[in-house]
């Protein structure tokens, strides 16, 4: 699937025939979407974080003075979101690897003839709604689900607490929804590993964790870089998880952007918040992609 | 039993690994089943009467029906134009070549959040309404680029022997593309077209900036999970997770059979 081919190696096979023209007539129609609705609304969208309230004083109604200053404004208004957003998607990744790297091995290397039908049971869950999969969660942390009852019975939990309305549930819905996002491009880069180099390692004298930690696991990088970039990029920017399982403590930038656009109609605040997030976003995933020495992305 | 236990580990491991990944999908299959009053939080015993009656819950098929609609008009064009890209980007050489795939990954780079919210500040700046067709839109556009690495990575992995044995045998280009090319290359548009309703139909941050009153399946569940959501709605995401194992599993036996032959 996508995550799989976002992370596929081979270079595509460009062969110089038919006329000139043709790949720009087949290039026109998607990148004129793609440059109406994704990179016009992105220059709108920097335009607006600049704009400050109309002398009319009428909601939701906004002038452009260049007031660069609405950035540090939101910032200030909005720090503990923004670094709870990045704590908790970067847990969340870093859970998603823990369970997705070993059962992305164990498909790879240890699966046989069933491979196929495993790699379609990763994604299988993910066929039902995002939604409905968050709320699941909340039965199953909440108060009559299995969790809590077996937490209660081994005394770790006591007898009022819970476990939903809690930063935990709210971590534990991230590292669930996004997980397939970890999984497939794991399994794609450790498929790719030819089984010759894992002998190879062995017929060197090197044990299992050896060659793990200087065969296996430098090899499947790409995977491990790709898979938490695709994992860790919709956690930081969801709010969905943050409204259905946390409380007003939990909140996540995203709660806030959705409640500046709908309940306050605060444009400018909303849209410096949005350039915010995209820029940190941004600037991560290059430090990150950097320092992990591949840029194979796409 | 020790030493199986360690020759073992791994899969033990993803054993347990898939059990998670099913308990939520346990969930909200068995809650289909619910004899729910209003909320459908706790067990109340076992009934069929949702399953025998899915729309029995306001709006739910409504919202179904939306995002259905929405789902398919979106996967048409995303899926149509993403494979232009896919055949320009796979098959031809041209200037700007990279600043193609960049904008093709930027869209998939970015939060949903900062999508939905930029399209809307636009639609609005231009006095269009939220509605059906600027969810449409917005869809379209957020599909384009998954359809476009899913079809680019299918027509790598072809053989280019078999285009270059069809012209051999003196098949024009068009010809060859028509009768070698395309039907090669359908199995990945196919894949894609699927991702891509199912973004679609699963999509809710995007959607819920976009569409304004109108109401879509996971837009449904969303504003009814304060209330309780009603067990139509589990029976509708049973089905389409069914469904959706369904056309997955059998799309792979068919390939499988092809490749045998």
């Amino acid at each position: 699937m996508a995550f799989v081919a976002a992370v596929s190696k081979r270079s595509s096979v460009v062969r110089g025939i038919k006329r000139p023209s043709t790949p720009y007539l087949l290039l026109i129609p998607g990148l004129a979407w793609l440059a109406m609705f994704f990179i016009f609304p992105l220059i709108n969208l920097a335009s607006t974080s600049t704009q400050t309230p109309g002398d009319s004083g009428e909601v939701g109604v906004y002038v452009q003075t260049f007031r660069f200053a609405n950035y540090f404004d939101a910032f200030s208004g909005a720090r503990d979101q923004f670094l709870r957003s990045f704590l908790f998607a970067f847990i969340a990744t870093v859970l998603a690897l823990a369970i997705s790297y070993p059962l992305a091995y164990a498909i790879a290397f240890k699966s046989g003839k069933w491979k196929n039908l495993l790699l379609v049971l990763v994604v299988a869950p993910f066929f039902t709604s995002f939604l409905l999969r968050t709320v699941a969660w909340k039965q199953i942390l909440g108060n009559e689900g299995p969790v809590v009852a077996v937490l209660k019975f081994l005394h770790i939990l006591g007898p009022q607490s819970g476990l939903t309305a809690s930063a935990f549930a709210v971590v534990t819905g991230m590292t669930y929804n996004f997980l397939p996002f970890m999984t497939l491009p794991l399994y794609a880069s450790l498929e790719r590993i030819d089984p010759r180099t894992l002998e190879a390692s062995s017929d060197l004298y090197a044990n299992g964790i050896t060659t793990f930690r200087k065969v296996t696991f430098p090899l499947s990088l790409p995977g491990v870089v790709a898979g938490t970039l695709l994992t860790f990029i919709p956690a930081a920017g969801d709010y969905i998880n943050a409204t259905l399982l946390g409380n007003p403590r939990t909140k996540m930038i995203g709660n806030v952007i959705e409640s500046r656009f709908f309940d306050i109609v605060d444009y400018p605040t909303a849209a410096a918040l949005s350039f915010m997030l995209m820029a940190a976003i941004l600037i991560m995933v290059m430090v990150y992609v950097r320092r992990a020495g591949t840029e194979e992305l796409v | 039993m020790k030493r199986w236990l360690s020759k073992n580990l791994i899969k033990v491991y993803a054993f347990f690994a898939f059990v998670y990944l099913f308990i939520p999908i346990a969930y909200t299959m068995a809650f289909s089943f619910n004899n729910a009053g209003k909320s459908n939080l706790t067990w109340r015993g076992f009934t069929f009467a949702n399953w025998q009656n899915p729309c029995g819950a306001p709006q739910v098929c409504n919202a179904l029906g939306n995002s259905l609609k929405i789902g398919g008009i979106a996967t048409l064009i995303a899926t149509i134009l993403g494979t232009m890209i896919a055949f320009a980007l796979g098959r031809h050489r041209f200037r700007g070549r990279s600043a193609v795939n960049l904008l093709i990954f930027l869209p998939m780079a970015t939060p949903e959040i900062v999508l939905g919210a930029s399209l809307l500040a636009m639609f609005l700046n231009l006095g269009i309404n939220p509605g059906f067709w600027p969810t449409v839109i917005a869809h379209v556009m957020f599909c384009i680029s998954f359809v476009v690495v899913t079809v680019k990575a299918r027509i790598a992995s072809l053989d280019p022997k078999l285009e270059e044995a069809a012209m051999d045998l003196y098949a024009t280009e068009a010809e060859t593309f028509r009768r070698v090319t395309l039907p090669l290359v359908m199995p990945g548009i196919f894949g894609a077209a699927l991702l891509a309703f199912s973004l679609s139909f699963d999509d809710f941050i995007i959607t819920n900036f976009n569409s304004g009153t109108l109401t879509t399946f996971p837009k449904f569940v969303y504003i009814s999970s304060a209330r309780g959501i009603p067990p139509q709605a589990n029976v509708i995401g049973s089905t389409m997770f069914i469904l959706a194992l369904v056309i997955v599993l059998t799309s792979q036996f068919v390939s499988n059979r092809k490749n045998r032959v």
